[in-house]
């Protein structure tokens, strides 16, 4: 699903942020990337999204190389990839139906499908009875839960995590985690970024560490 | 999914979007009718001032058409002779009627007009001679008929002036194409800054939502979807603008439309002021349509490039 190729990121301003990065996530797996604060694990999804291009190397997303995509085609590959974030970035004027609906509505889907698909993925994060709420009065993890269901509700084939449970207490963030691998037993691919070691080794995945833009090492589980 | 499916969802969705985008300036309605009366403001001054130079024009050509014109005979002429002659023109196709005025008639109508009563008591004999009015026939109203049939009465021996002053009509007609022409240039200036005020508005409206852009474009919306509604909102300010602006003109004509009634009574004249055509309207509309989606297509050009999601 995902390939890195020797692949570098140099900021502008010239900090090295990733230097020769190369790993393969096959499809279906499910992985954490650990690494302190400042690693690169998030300059690293955001290469993934293309959020940022990779000034070196290659990276293959479902077969495609990402180094070589037009801009145009940028959107069209963000559809492929349900994005989770640490702040998880809702539009707070609109309510939790509403923030589902945004990625079916962006690619087109008609009304009576765009229900019944929402419903179905606020269904699955546990938040049915709140599709009419606004997202500012929900909790931290209700939120977290509403961004999940948004970034699974068009079924893309893999699922992002930046930090998602980065503001939120043990117990909600042990739900979260149970969230991803409930997707992943359905066959989605899931990468999460995480520094949160207390929790990840208690699950039984593929750990991809990063320090200082180096692939330090990667801790393999054999899938339970 | 079809073509013909895949089209219809397109439409479905455009007429969504303009839906939207109605109910976001619906939900400020303050703000959007602030928006929509500069920029009606903006639009219906070219149009008031072209409709009013119309009217003049309007006015002139009827001036310079069915007027009646005067001919003087010479002082030497009897009534006799001057009957005869009224008796001849009256055959001529060329004249619809004919009125004469009689040395008498004229001096009691200057006297009255003038306020020169006791001047003209001193003199010993009338210095006026007579007179024909003459009205040109429908047919041949047109300034170069009309100077023919000068030419022909002058060829008369009892007549010594003969003559319509086609010359402050052609003046007039000169001014108020200068002014129709600078009217062209006062539109586009204005119609500039109706571009500059949607633009202006869209770029606010951009800035306000920059997170919801942001957020739209990580999760795969393309620039021509994020694009849609700003299109749409100035769309919608530049018919808002356009119907303010029609409003406005039509406001103000009507508060024009009596005087001028009572001016054009006095001058024994049916003319009425011309508001807005329907054509007219129509190029108010699309004027005003096309300059508000121009501006907010501009707008959007510049600035929503610079926003990337991080």
């Amino acid at each position: 699903m995902i390939r890195f190729d020797n692949v570098c990121k140099r900021y502008p301003e010239g900090k090295e942020a990733l230097q020769g990065i190369s790993f393969h996530l096959h499809s279906g797996a499910m992985a954490f990337l650990t690494g302190h604060s400042g690693a690169g694990k998030s300059t690293l999804l955001k290469l993934v999204a293309l959020l940022e291009r990779s000034t070196r190397g290659q990276l293959f997303l479902d077969g495609e190389n990402l180094s070589r995509t037009p801009k145009r085609r940028i959107p069209y590959i963000r559809r492929k990839i349900g994005m989770i974030f640490q702040n998880y970035r809702l539009l707070f004027d609109r309510t939790v139906f509403d923030n589902v609906a945004l990625p079916l509505v962006i690619a087109g889907y008609r009304h009576q499908g765009i229900s019944r698909r929402v419903r179905a993925a606020l269904d699955k994060v546990g938040l049915l009875d709140r599709e009419r709420a606004f997202p500012i009065m929900l909790s931290g993890g209700e939120q977290q839960r509403v961004g999940i269901a948004r970034a699974v509700v068009n079924k893309p084939p893999l699922l992002l995590a930046d930090e998602p449970t980065g503001n939120l207490d043990p117990e909600l963030s042990y739900d979260i985690m149970q969230l991803f691998e409930h997707f992943n037993q359905v066959g989605v691919t899931v990468l999460i970024a995480s520094h949160d070691l207390d929790l990840i080794s208690t699950m039984p995945y593929t750990q991809i560490i990063l320090h200082q833009g180096r692939l330090v090492g990667s801790r393999a589980h054999n899938s339970p | 999914m079809k073509p013909a499916q895949l089209l219809r969802n397109y439409f479905v969705r455009h007429v969504q979007v303009a839906l939207n985008s109605l109910g976001r300036l619906y939900r400020s309605p303050l703000a959007s009718l602030m928006t929509a009366a500069v920029i009606g403001i903006a639009l219906a001054l070219p149009s008031g001032l072209y409709l009013l130079t119309g009217n003049l024009q309007r006015l002139s050509t009827q001036w310079d058409g069915s007027a009646s014109f005067s001919v003087f005979l010479h002082k030497t002429v009897s009534l006799q002779q001057t009957q005869a002659l009224q008796n001849r023109l009256q055959q001529w196709p060329e004249i619809d009627s004919l009125q004469l005025i009689t040395p008498d008639q004229a001096l009691s109508e200057f006297r009255e007009l003038s306020g020169f009563g006791e001047a003209l008591d001193t003199l010993d004999e009338n210095p006026l001679p007579f007179v024909i009015t003459i009205k040109p026939a429908r047919t041949q109203a047109d300034a170069e008929s009309v100077a023919l049939l000068l030419e022909k009465l002058r060829t008369f021996p009892e007549v010594e002036l003969a003559q319509l002053d086609l010359q402050w009509v052609k003046r007039f007609n000169a001014i108020v194409d200068i002014v129709r022409r600078s009217i062209w240039v006062m539109a586009a200036l204005l119609g500039l800054a109706v571009l500059l005020i949607t633009g202006n508005t869209i770029r606010l409206e951009i800035q306000n939502r920059r997170d919801e852009i942001a957020i739209t474009k990580l999760i795969g919306a393309t620039n021509g979807f994020i694009r849609r509604p700003f299109l749409y909102n100035g769309f919608w300010y530049g018919v808002m603008g356009a119907v303010v602006a029609g409003l406005l003109v039509e406001l103000a004509f009507l508060q024009l439309h009596s005087p001028v009634r009572q001016l054009a009574g006095l001058y024994q004249s049916g003319f009425s002021l011309q508001t807005l055509s329907l054509t007219e309207s129509l190029a108010l509309l699309v004027a005003g349509t096309s300059l508000g989606l121009l501006g907010a297509w501009l707008a959007v050009g510049r600035h929503l490039a610079a926003i990337e999601p991080v």
